[in-house]
């Protein structure tokens, strides 16, 4: 008998993706060019991050004859975003047969207290997490897979340097603690006794932790593998650079062999210009996408 | 002996726990040097247009080819792994990097996409229970030459093949705890004539 949608096997998809870099892109050429770089998989969007910001209003998901042509144009796996929260977002995306869906705060959340309860789908879902409780609840509800949130669209790595090291810091608590402590940590985090014991007992998290949200060169795809990313989200920094293949390339050798500084400098020689990033503190309260969905 | 798992990308640590717990030592294996000090190669699941444009960049491709051609390194390749391994793939993206060791025609995504990705147990080669296969996006045989000893097949068609020193599996048997297929394979690496 063959069972489609368990745990393990939503899980194992991600598990495929490690140590690979996925790639926003909003169109097939784009999705191609990412393929030819090394892409492991795409994230199809209307819009890449830096241009949500910029256009500001209400982001939702894309058009579904877009990612479709995009499904047809690549033989890697596609994903697609939809909002927090947007259960019939998601239903849509099942059925037009995307291979992961990111329940993204790029997009405006749908839903301000409830994330998708995303064991009723058979596609796998990703999720963002600024620290070990976010990740761990997320997980309860059904991810397989989570990312660091960053700040998507700034180009700025300082805040998805942030949040990988909270969840590696917070790891390390846990691989620390008495089972009686973990008792209470879990209900300080509100997440699940159960989760926090697998934690403890494999000493990392129970799924596949890739780093999003600000990377934008080959370096900080380095920086985010040493730090202990399981693989790389890149969205606005490879279509919004001046050589959007070249720095794709160089993105993917840069995360294979993240600690090879000798490879890192050739790699990281005449790119071009990169994207424009933004400092943190020019972002207002309203601008910081990491804060939707916690 | 000593077994590498190819560490371009993919399910690389959960290959080197299960073949630790075969037993072997196992390494991950990103370049040439490391690769001349394994007898045996485990070449992961991951995505095969990816693990074969980098191994391709970085100088890997020519010696695994010649090494498991001379009969002095077995290779099992799991999923992309396959993909890679197959002499011929018949839907795979034009000039699709590989390294085509096995008289194998395979079929990528053969069972659809990752909604379609199922588990599963069956019967594998003279094992005496199912055997448990986890089938993420997975390739199916779908020719195979003469020389090729077919060890599993669902309705579907072929999942698991060896051809001498090769092994390969469309299935993943490192997303379970079953270790039958990984000590399947130190067999076939100790059985290597020493060169």
């Amino acid at each position: 008998m063959k069972e489609q949608g368990t745990f393990r096997v939503k899980k194992g998809m991600a598990q495929m993706q490690k140590g690979g870099v996925i790639m926003d892109v909003t169109t097939a050429e784009q999705a191609q060019i990412a393929e030819k770089s090394g892409a492991v998989a795409v994230m199809a969007l209307e819009r890449v991050p830096a241009d949500i910001r910029a256009a500001g209003g209400v982001a939702r998901m894309a058009d579904p004859a877009m990612i479709l042509k995009i499904m047809d144009t690549v033989t890697i796996p596609v994903m697609a975003k939809v909002r927090i929260g947007h259960i019939t977002e998601a239903q849509i995306q099942e059925e037009l047969g995307v291979d992961y869906i990111d329940e993204s705060e790029v997009l405006t959340p749908a839903d301000e207290q409830y994330h998708i309860n995303k064991h009723l789908f058979k596609v796998p879902f990703v999720c963002g997490a600024r620290d070990l409780g976010e990740a761990l609840r997320r997980i309860s509800e059904g991810a397989a897979m989570i990312r660091t949130k960053g700040e998507p669209g700034t180009g700025n790595v300082v805040e998805a340097v942030r949040h990988m090291r909270k969840v590696m810091d917070q790891v390390r608590q846990v691989i620390g603690k008495a089972d009686d402590e973990l008792v209470v940590l879990a209900k300080d985090m509100g997440v699940s006794l159960d989760l926090l014991q697998e934690v403890k007992k494999e000493g990392r998290l129970p799924v596949v932790n890739f780093a999003a949200g600000g990377i934008a060169s080959p370096a900080d795809a380095a920086l985010m593998m040493q730090l202990g990313a399981d693989g790389v989200f890149v969205g606005s920094g490879i279509f919004k650079a001046k050589n959007p293949q070249k720095v794709a390339e160089a993105i993917v050798k840069a995360t294979m062999h993240y600690d090879d500084p000798k490879l890192l400098t050739e790699v990281s020689k005449d790119l071009g210009e990169a994207m424009p990033g933004l400092e943190m503190s020019t972002l207002t309260d309203a601008d910081r996408m990491q804060d939707r969905g916690a | 002996m000593k077994i590498g798992v190819l560490s371009v990308q993919g399910a690389v640590s959960e290959h080197l726990k299960h073949l630790a717990l075969c037993g072997v030592e196992a390494v991950p294996v990103k370049d040439t040097t490391n690769l001349s000090r394994v007898n045996g190669l485990i070449i992961p699941g991951g995505e095969s247009t990816t693990i074969g444009k980098l191994i391709e960049a970085f100088g890997l491709t020519g010696p695994i080819r010649e090494r498991s051609e001379k009969g002095s390194l077995a290779v099992f390749g799991t999923c992309a792994g396959m993909i890679l391994m197959a002499q011929e793939v018949s839907d795979g993206i034009a000039r699709q990097p590989k390294l085509g060791l096995m008289d194998i025609r395979v079929k990528r995504n053969a069972f659809g996409r990752q909604r379609e990705s199922f588990e599963t147990a069956f019967k594998f080669n003279s094992f005496e229970t199912p055997l448990p296969g986890v089938f993420i996006r997975s390739p199916l045989i779908e020719t195979a030459g003469p020389g090729v000893e077919i060890l599993a097949s669902l309705e579907e068609g072929s999942v698991a093949a060896r051809q001498g020193n090769l092994l390969t599996t469309s299935f993943h048997p490192e997303l379970t705890d079953d270790l039958r297929v990984h000590q399947y394979f130190v067999e076939i690496c100790k059985s290597l004539k020493q060169s």
